[in-house]
């Protein structure tokens, strides 16, 4: 697929309060010491690659970055990074970024989780942390299985997903990460897929200079429990119809290019009932079809969240052959943990000896002296 | 007419109606007003955890007990001299804890049928002669409320609603208790509403003028201030202590606090009181549940902040794997455990000690932490200090478990010299500590003091020393990830260790033995020090010989423990469950001592533990007669 414009509106950046490097830095500082065990063939490599190519971009201390990690395979992320990391426990990880980010506002804070981490025994700490919207960005690396404990199905595995824990087909009805999210009103939700290695850069690169929670599903291929889960948006002879682009500001269209290189399909508004249908889009000229100019525009800092989520419908929940790739939805909100350091500022005033403000605190309320 | 003024030399006095009587303000100001007039006290509010029970039942019935004395005293007190109570579910609700001869005032107006009925009374108990045992005063207190207040023009309902100033007013009375206080109060609470205000000191002075004029009072009591080391005093509760002192670990570590919590009875009022004091740099994070707000307090304290949580025990057993994590990165986490009746959801607004099991093992695998208890309300304070010089000192989570009794029971508290109040040094790493193979300098995170066992604390920001931390098993020293046998048996002993290691940074346990020859050791922790302190003294006023000794630390133990418990031939273990403690102690010095155990949701009761130390004596001495003479270490550690 073709590279996703991405927006950058007048947002506070998400990174400014971050100390910037002296001295322009490469991939190697990032990567350390430590062997990489995932399997081989994990979609985990070439995130963490992207990663380690990404973050010199960035251009901050790298004392100044840390990664955060719940229980999983991609858990382990933070141990190949040369940075601060720390590898929590089962689906706490947003909860102790939060925690970290609002303590420390000069960090570049990441979170790293995956379907089983954040949306099954973390799902509570996701959906608060996406509320608050604390200064942060959280990877999700979906590969709708459970990898590190051997093949069991995930909250985003498809119903009837037949694994060692249901031998007849699971039985529960899957979360779609995106919706879950624009329902916990995120104010920044982009997907991406791990092979696509340019736009998965682009989108960590909205994700890092937006202020507040940035969730970035990335969509990873697990060749050991889940092989194939994404081959339709991989494959480059299906991706064309399976991938549906969401670039701000663009009509939303995908499928075989037209004679000018546009996709012969596309997503239109019924204006009656304002939902989202898949339409044929009329070549120049034609009236099979529905003209281009009819198709919904994406408005990614659309304040309400409505569209983006009928969009994150267009996604299967059964076996994916479809879903829409980008950023559904970038807006600019106040930050929990700003709002905390701003609190304790005003609260602050004057500086003033503390050691004083102490004993003004204990003698505080009714006293008597005892001579 | 000209009253008689009696001496007494202590009073133990219990306001009881129903929760939406003001009965806790009430007991609050009479409480004010008795510390202000320099009596020594200690209070116990006992309430309901419904917010507002039906009106007029058992159930819904809270009470505020205040003990004040011209002397020093330890407890809330056994049993009240004085019950006030305001309806009929008051005065039965608290009548069996009354001793006989006690003096009861009633405000009669709500005898009715109607709430007798509801409080479970047959026949009217001012009526039926079944209170002959006590001094009985039933006045129609609400009328008399209600006709001083006439004129602010307030409804009959709002009028009615300041009886518990008049009741105050005459308890105020007749305790010679200066009036100020609660005055100066009234005007500055009802600032806003002047007709609440006034009617509601109009209330608390004509309760003080009927005290004076009324012919069923013939005697005021006086109770002479107490004599207490000179210094600046106020009163104080346990949960009010326990946040001023881990302001004062932020202060003088120099790291800023961190709390992350969740609403629990009985430990939200530290999380409302950190909350209000962010000009010392506090941060108070409300998390979605227990488990985040601990997470967060770790998150906090990796990136260097004092990391807190409160909670009581159901919220600990939530919290039980982060706390674990803690120990396995071994950063500074201060725990907080106001413990309250159990097991699941148990009695919330009542007192017990029985989570000292959870604290010592209640996590997965070998997690040991320090555990610390404040044995007094006021005793909060300094233990939170030392929670946070522990916490820092060590790299390590430490628990502190304070109760329902200390966090809302109150005494007073002599305001230290913040001057004179030490430092804690972070002691952030800073530089490089290890070389590698190729001769450049790194960074190793488990690279231990040799005095301490600590590890390095070294924060995100620090330039040459990024490296990660986590839950599965590091390498001693460079702390990478390792699953070898040898590795692995080396840390699990290397923390514990480190745990057992602060035994020789603490101060020995101090024996309190004014006969110098007792053969008997009552041993306690956490909230019985007050009861177990005046049992003791009741069983010594009696020419009976007993040692007392109070642990605040309870892991690591005091170095000398074993030695004072093998000094002793018997030794009482009082507890607020069915012997931790005790179980403890068994264990680790094959001391066989005796529980004396009491989970009723209250402080133990003085008198009944001071007939179980005075039958542990006696029997020990019986069987001392026919045995032996004292052993030789008994002789050395007195």
């Amino acid at each position: 697929m073709t590279q996703t414009e991405l927006p950058f509106p007048g947002l506070p950046n998400g990174l400014s309060g971050v100390p910037t490097a002296d001295a322009p830095q490469n991939r190697k500082e990032f990567a350390s010491d430590q062997e990489v065990r995932w399997c081989p063939g994990c979609g985990d490599y070439a995130v963490l690659a992207a990663v380690q190519g990404f973050l010199p971009d960035l251009g901050l201390k790298r004392e100044n970055i840390v990664f955060v990690s719940g229980i999983g395979c991609a858990a382990r992320f933070p141990y190949y990074l040369d940075t601060y990391g720390m590898h929590s426990i089962h689906g706490r990880a947003p909860a102790i970024a939060t925690g970290l980010a609002t303590t420390r506002g000069d960090l570049s804070v990441w979170v790293v989780t995956g379907d089983g981490d954040a949306l099954s025994i973390g799902g509570n700490h996701l959906i608060h942390a996406l509320r608050r919207n604390v200064n942060m960005t959280i990877l999700l690396f979906n590969n709708r299985i459970y990898g590190l404990t051997k093949g069991q199905y995930s909250p985003t595995s498809e119903l009837g997903k037949v694994t060692k824990s249901t031998p007849m087909g699971s039985l529960d009805n899957p979360f779609n990460p995106i919706s879950l999210a624009l329902g916990a009103e995120g104010t920044f939700i982009a997907r991406t897929i791990d092979s696509d290695r340019k736009h998965l850069t682009s989108v960590l690169s909205a994700a890092a200079a937006h202020r507040g929670t940035s969730l970035v599903e990335i969509y990873q291929n697990c060749p050991i429990f889940n092989d194939g889960a994404f081959d339709a948006v991989k494959d480059p002879e299906t991706k064309q119809d399976a991938i549906i682009p969401l670039v701000h500001g663009e009509p939303i269209r995908f499928g075989a290019p037209d004679e000018g290189g546009r996709g012969s399909r596309g997503v239109l508004r019924d204006p009656g009932t304002g939902e989202l249908r898949i339409v044929d889009v009329a070549a120049d000229g034609s009236t099979d079809g529905v003209p281009a100019d009819a198709l919904l525009v994406h408005d990614a800092h659309a304040d309400d969240p409505a569209t983006a989520f009928a969009l994150s419908r267009l996604t299967n929940a059964g076996h994916l052959n479809q879903a829409p790739i980008g950023i559904f939805r970038q807006v600019e909100q106040s930050t929990y943990d700003d709002l905390a350091r701003d609190q304790i500022a005003t609260a602050r005033g004057e500086a003033d000896d503390v050691g004083n403000a102490l004993s003004g605190l204990l003698h505080g309320g009714d006293t008597w002296t005892v001579v | 007419m000209t009253k008689q003024v009696k001496q007494i030399d202590r009073v133990i006095i219990r306001f009881a109606g129903d929760s939406g009587d003001g009965m806790q303000l009430t007991g609050d100001r009479f409480t004010q007003e008795t510390a202000s007039f320099g009596n020594d006290l200690s209070t116990l509010p006992n309430f309901p955890a419904e917010i507002r029970a039906p009106a007029g039942t058992l159930p819904g019935v809270s009470s505020f007990q205040v003990h004040f004395a011209d002397h020093d005293i330890l407890t809330p007190g056994d049993s009240p001299d004085v019950l006030v109570a305001m309806n009929p579910a008051a005065l039965r609700a608290n009548l069996a804890d009354i001793k006989n001869g006690a003096t009861i005032i009633v405000d009669s107006h709500d005898f009715t049928s109607r709430n007798l009925k509801r409080a479970g009374y047959g026949e009217n108990p001012l009526e039926s002669g079944s209170l002959a045992e006590y001094a009985v005063h039933a006045f129609d207190l609400t009328g008399m409320t209600v006709e001083a207040v006439k004129h602010f023009g307030l409804s009959r309902k709002d009028a009615g609603r300041a009886k518990n100033m008049f009741a105050l007013g005459m308890l105020s009375w007749m305790y010679g208790r200066p009036t100020e206080p609660t005055t100066d109060f009234l005007e500055r609470r009802f600032a806003k509403v002047p007709d609440i205000r006034d009617a509601n000191v109009t209330a608390f002075r004509a309760g003080w003028n009927f005290g004076e004029t009324t012919e069923s009072f013939v005697v005021q009591y006086e109770v002479k201030p107490a004599t207490m080391a000179a210094g600046t005093y106020r009163n104080i509760t346990g949960n009010l202590a326990l946040a001023y002192g881990l302001v004062a670990g932020s202060v003088q570590s120099g790291l800023p606090l961190f709390l992350g919590s969740y609403p629990i009875t009985p430990a939200s009022d530290v999380l409302h009181e950190l909350s209000k004091h962010k000009r010392f740099g506090v941060t108070t994070f409300q998390a979605e549940d227990e488990i985040a707000g601990v997470g967060a307090a770790l998150g906090a304290a990796f990136g260097g902040a004092l990391g807190v949580t409160t909670t009581s025990g159901p919220g600990i057993a939530l919290k039980s794997e982060t706390i674990g994590l803690g120990v396995m990165m071994e950063l500074p986490l201060l725990v907080v455990d106001v413990q309250r009746g159990g097991p699941s959801t148990g009695l919330p607004t009542k007192t017990e000690q029985a989570d000292l099991m959870q604290a010592m093992f209640g996590r997965n695998s070998e997690a040991p932490l320090p555990i610390i208890a404040p044995q007094s309300p006021a005793d909060c304070f300094e233990v939170a200090v030392e929670a946070a010089r522990i916490a820092v000192k060590y790299r390590t989570p430490v628990m502190l478990l304070s109760d329902g009794y200390l966090a809302n029971g109150s005494e007073p508290w002599q305001i230290p010299d913040v001057s004179a109040m030490p430092r804690i040094d972070p002691a952030f790493a800073t530089e490089p500590n290890h070389t590698d193979d190729k001769g450049a300098a790194d960074f190793w995170p488990y690279l231990r003091d040799e005095d301490t066992l600590a590890r390095p604390w070294a924060v995100p920001g620090t330039a040459g020393l990024e490296h990660r931390i986590g839950g599965l098993e590091k390498a001693d020293g460079h702390g990478n990830i390792s699953y070898d046998p040898t590795n692995h048996d080396f840390m699990v002993r290397t923390r514990a260790a480190k745990v057992e290691r602060i035994s020789t940074d603490i101060a020995p346990l101090e024996v309190d033995d004014p006969s110098g020859s007792a053969r008997v050791l009552v041993l306690g922790w956490g909230s019985t020090y007050g009861p177990i302190g005046a049992a003791c003294r009741q069983v010594r006023n009696q020419g009976v010989a007993v040692a007392q000794a109070h642990l605040r630390h309870l892991n690591p133990f005091p170095r000398n423990l074993g030695e004072v418990l093998k000094a002793y031939d018997a030794v009482l273990v009082p507890e607020m469950n069915l012997g931790q403690l005790s179980l403890l102690l068994r264990a680790r010095f094959l001391v066989d001592v005796v529980g004396y155990n009491r989970v009723r949701g209250l402080p133990l009761r003085a008198a009944e533990l001071a007939d179980a130390i005075t039958d542990l004596v006696e029997a020990t001495t019986g069987s001392q007669d026919e045995t032996s003479m004292p052993s030789a270490d008994k002789e050395t550690v007195r």
